[in-house]
């Protein structure tokens, strides 16, 4: 058993695997929008912009082998969403898989939900070894048997054949988001999930398709009056009452949902005041939340904004107890990435098994690793060059300005294209998942 | 019996049993129901060694298939050779149990229950338990869930030792991990406490009830609730404060709404559990508290059962302590912020008055009822006036008529056509409430108002409306004030209203009778059959079909026939058909 408990600079990631297309030329359908873990972590699960789910299984054969204990191989591959066209409002709704989110096992099939802009569905994915066999009208091939010679009946039995993955859509929970989904998070409760939109949130019971309670709603009688929206929203692991949103203004409102049916009054609002003397144009943009997740334990939330990652107690509100720069460097370069919308990325972020480091994506295909004890950081490269089994990823450094060191990249020469956006790490296990544009790259713990 | 009696028999089962494996989940659901079919033909010793175990794997079937297996098999015992190997069927059932979609397990569940009754003795103890406690200690939640519910019916029917056992093992569910399970133990905690020794109640479930409602999941702690109702319900009086009323005011109390929802949707019950001591001591103020709850969820719930409440009160103080306890919190939620606590009241508030008699109701109710009745909430005044029956009974309509017509007539002009629709559908209670002259005077006028409405679902309930009035007020009043007003828009210039003379005739002539359809409505209808619009001319044909059974057959053959004849050759495609129907209903050819 690998100790997950080691920071992140004590750990050596190696490369493991890469999954994807090798060519430069990336289809738009390929492009990965969300990767996440089961709760196991045997199960990796990819959605994409063309609306497949892909889902990784853990190779159980060779675990006892310690450097092939991460590959991953497909295990089910489905259509989760279809491009659909809104009538009433002449909009089309893309297929993007925006969300993946895996319920916690409940029998020996394995369920997820996943969503688009506006439909989430509840897939169930489970194996099938036996299949019947032997009919009293028909050959097995399907060629008819002449019925005036059935003496006796046949009752078909179930022989054993080759592993099937089946992956079956069980429910459909539409219709209830004039905006788009942007979050969905199952309650420890584990009959009820949220889902969040632009201005508003819903609690489904994950067995009822016809009905949802909204319980945010944050838009105003007069849209001209609208200055904030919903970023992410996310229930937390142990108290099935609590749940927290983010807001495009940076700020955390968390509920409890025991106080009332509606939330819309906060219990607690998490805010840092802003710093003056950092004051721009580009402020309010920068400070939106793209992503907000609690720790294991309860105890944290983690929130990603454009240049930085926040470290929250519960219990305190004023200000994030850690903050780290992701990539300060860009600071001077708002203005460009404005023109380019990158400065729109929504990047988002992922804690290790036991809450000690974290992680989130940046620029030129590099990724943060955020060690919370000592505070130390370490930039890595997801990159074909460096894709050899079990060779160890070297650290990257991006200069800053003034004179660049050898090994430093500078920071005009990063690709603002490759971008990582999303990222995931194993529940238990130092693994890790980051999704470049199309590919997936699994890295692992290098292992003596 | 199978081969002896040749093809011919056995190609229909054949045909079912291959169809147990179509592709097509209709032909599959098909076969499944007919089950018994293929079992009979199968005999009891096939059924056992080759169905059985084919159904037992197949669990991978939809949802629909496996219900209905799952239903099946819970009547399968004589088709599996009677009581003596009814255990046959606890494999398939067991794996239905632990599917994952909660219809299917719960179907599951209840065919056990069902064949549990069928062991003997001794088969329980020997195969069914032991399912029982494999499921207990599945390793996913959803068989644990399901073990939950068979508890209750093996208890009863073994020895001491395995008692001990299977009070263990709920034990153990009421602890789980998962808060499925410990919703499941939960639910089925009142049942399974109905089966225990009293002894077992009080050392056993009464910790796993205080331990479920300090549950830190809202979800479970709400269930425990129910389970307070059964468990009140079997504990003497004199160990209820002790073992019960702790938990239950704490849940009265807690933190989360919902608990507090559920205490309040479940008050009549428990009320009735604890008795009229505790109800006076505790359940009162509780109850003033729920009314005053700061969730609205909480006070609608609170108000559904004030009359229920009120009703159950012990009667020697029943009178004080609404006057003094609850009525002031019901005066209070006349004028809630929250239109559903409003209407949840305007729903129950009038069966006070029977409860409290005349005097306080003049004194204390009217002058509720009248605010409700001025609500701005549709929703509320509906509710109000749909229940006048029970103000009726016991200070009369009269005492409200003044504040209830222009409630009436607000509501029958309202702008939203379901709320128009509502207060139709009250027109004939109120008529029989308020009398045929205040009708005649008041509320005519609307009901021929709604005849000429702009949408067509007012207007058919409109007509339907008249029918109704005619049961209650006669054809002599039929013919006297609504006849002429409806006959009359026979020459309106607008089709529909034309067509609504049409659809007034089919529904009063048979209440109105023979003579005045014939010598009123008939010339009417007739006259219509030349008008300018095909869709009159044909509901013309539509309605002499219609009437037709009221008429005497000199009427028909002088009359209809002609008349119908004539449409049967119209231009109109539509209006050919409908005439050539009539004829034929009506055997006029």
């Amino acid at each position: 058993m690998i100790c997950a408990g080691g920071g992140a600079n004590d750990v050596q990631w190696c490369f493991s695997q890469v999954k994807g297309a090798i060519d430069d030329d990336v289809a738009e359908a390929d492009i990965i929008s969300t990767v996440e873990f089961n709760h196991s972590g045997e199960l990796l699960a990819t959605g994409d912009k063309g609306g497949r789910v892909v889902i990784f299984q853990q190779d159980t054969e060779n675990k006892s082998l310690p450097q092939c204990r991460s590959e991953y191989n497909v295990y089910s591959t489905f259509q989760s969403h279809e491009p659909e066209f809104d009538y009433l409002k002449s909009l089309e709704i893309e297929e993007k898989i925006n969300k993946i989110r895996w319920l916690p096992q409940k029998n020996a099939a394995q369920f997820l939900l996943s969503t688009n802009d506006k439909t989430i569905k509840l897939w169930k994915i489970s194996e099938r070894d036996k299949r019947p066999e032997g009919y009293n009208l028909k050959e097995e091939d399907g060629r008819c048997r002449d019925s005036t010679t059935i003496t006796t009946l046949r009752v078909p039995v179930f022989r054993p054949m080759d592993l099937m993955v089946e992956a079956s859509p069980r429910r459909v929970f539409a219709n209830a988001h004039t905006y788009h989904i942007n979050s969905i998070s199952v309650n420890s409760d584990n009959e009820t999930y949220l889902s969040a939109d632009d201005l508003r949130v819903n609690l489904w019971h994950l067995e009822i398709t016809d009905r949802s309670f909204n319980i945010v709603d944050i838009k105003p009688a007069n849209m001209e009056e609208l200055t904030e929206v919903i970023t992410a929203a996310e229930f937390h692991p142990h108290q099935c009452n609590t749940f927290v949103y983010s807001s495009s203004k940076g700020t955390i409102r968390m509920c409890d949902m025991r106080a009332s049916a509606l939330c819309d009054k906060h219990s607690k609002l998490f805010e840092e005041p802003e710093d003056p003397s950092n004051r721009s144009f580009f402020s309010e943009i920068i400070s939106s939340i793209s992503d907000v997740k609690f720790s294991h334990s309860g105890r944290y939330m983690m929130t990603r904004d454009y240049l930085s990652v926040k470290i929250w107690d519960l219990n305190m509100e004023n200000r994030p107890v850690e903050t780290y720069q992701v990539h300060e460097y860009l600071r001077s370069k708002l203005c460009s990435l404005y023109e380019n919308d990158c400065i729109f990325d929504k990047f988002e972020c992922c804690w290790n098994g036991n809450d000690s480091v974290v992680m989130t994506g940046s620029y030129n295909n590099f990724f943060r690793m955020l060690e919370r004890t000592q505070r130390r950081d370490i930039t890595l490269e997801a990159s074909r060059e460096s894709s050899k089994a079990r060779q160890v990823l070297k650290p990257r450094r991006v200069c800053a300005g003034g004179k660049r060191k050898k090994d430093e990249i500078s920071v005009d020469s990063l690709d603002f294209n490759k971008k990582i956006l999303h990222t995931a790490w194993h529940p238990q296990e130092n693994i890790i998942a980051v999704a470049t544009t199309n590919n997936l790259y699994i890295f692992q713990e290098k292992v003596n | 019996m199978a081969g002896a009696e040749g093809d011919d028999s056995l190609y229909p089962i054949a045909v079912l049993i291959d169809e147990l494996r179509n592709e097509d989940v209709q032909l599959r659901l098909n076969s499944i129901k007919k089950l018994s079919t293929i079992a009979l033909a199968l005999g009891v010793e096939r059924t056992r060694t080759e169905l059985l175990p084919f159904l037992t794997d197949t669990i991978y079937d939809e949802d629909e298939v496996l219900l209905a297996l799952a239903e099946q098999l819970g009547s399968f015992t004589v088709l599996v050779g009677g009581p003596e190997y009814v255990h046959c069927l606890l494999p398939p059932l067991e794996s239905l149990a632990t599917v994952e979609e909660t219809v299917v397990r719960d179907k599951a569940v209840e065919s056990l229950r069902k064949i549990s009754q069928e062991h003997s003795p001794v088969d329980l103890e020997v195969h069914f338990e032991p399912l029982v406690k494999r499921l207990a200690c599945g390793d996913w939640f959803t068989s644990r869930t399901s073990a939950c519910g068979l508890f209750s019916v093996c208890y009863p029917r073994v020895s001491s030792t395995v008692k001990a056992e299977i009070r263990q093992h709920f034990r153990t569910l009421c602890s789980d991990d998962t808060p499925m399970v410990r919703r499941a133990a939960a639910s089925k905690l009142g049942e399974f406490a109905k089966v225990l020794e009293l002894d077992y109640v009080k050392s056993d479930i009464i910790p796993l009830f205080t331990a479920l409602a300090s549950d830190e999941q809202d979800s479970v702690r709400l269930l425990a609730v129910e389970a307070c109702v059964s468990i009140a319900t079997l504990l003497p009086q004199e160990d209820l404060e002790a073992l019960v009323m702790p938990t239950l005011r704490q849940a009265a109390e807690d933190k989360s709404w919902r608990v507090r929802y559920m205490v309040a949707d479940k008050f009549s019950e428990l009320q009735k559990a604890v008795g009229p001591e505790i109800t006076k001591n505790d359940l009162v103020p509780a109850f003033q508290n729920l009314l005053k709850d700061c969730e609205a969820e909480v006070r609608a719930a609170a108000a559904n059962k004030v009359k229920e409440f009120c009703e159950n009160l012990p009667e020697d103080s029943r009178e004080t302590i609404i006057m003094t306890h609850v009525l002031p919190c019901v005066k209070e939620l006349v004028s809630d912020t929250n239109q559903h606590v409003k209407s949840a009241l305007a729903s129950v508030i009038m069966g006070l008055s029977t409860i409290l008699g005349k005097d306080n109701t003049v004194e204390h109710l009217l002058p509720l009822f009248l605010a409700q009745l001025k609500d701005e909430c549709p929703e509320v005044r509906l509710n109000i006036i749909s229940n006048l029956d029970c103000v009726n009974e016991v200070i009369g309509i009269r005492q409200l008529s003044q504040s209830l017509l222009p409630a009436i007539v607000e509501l029958a002009e309202d702008a939203k056509w379901r709320v128009r629709l509502a207060i139709i559908e009250y027109m004939p209670l109120l008529a029989g409430q308020l009398g045929v002259e205040f009708f005649d005077e008041k509320l005519n006028s609307l009901c021929m108002a709604w005849l000429v409405d702009h949408v067509y679902a007012i207007r058919e309930a409109a007509t339907c409306n008249l029918m109704k009035l005619v049961e209650k007020f006669g054809a002599e009043w039929a013919q006297n004030t609504i006849v002429p007003k409806v006959l009359s828009m026979s020459n309106d210039p607008n089709y529909l209203h034309r067509m609504t003379t049409l659809f007034c005739i089919n529904a009063l002539s048979e209440v109105c009778g023979q003579e005045i359809t014939t010598k009123h409505m008939l010339p009417v209808v007739l006259k219509m059959a030349s008008d300018q619009v095909a869709n009159v001319r044909f509901n013309v044909a539509k309605c002499l079909q219609k009437i037709g059974p009221v008429l005497d057959s000199s009427a028909l053959q002088a009359e209809v026939k002609p008349v119908l004849e004539i449409l049967a050759t119209d231009q109109d495609m539509d209006v050919k058909y409908f005439a050539q129907e009539a004829i034929s209903v009506l055997t006029l050819a």
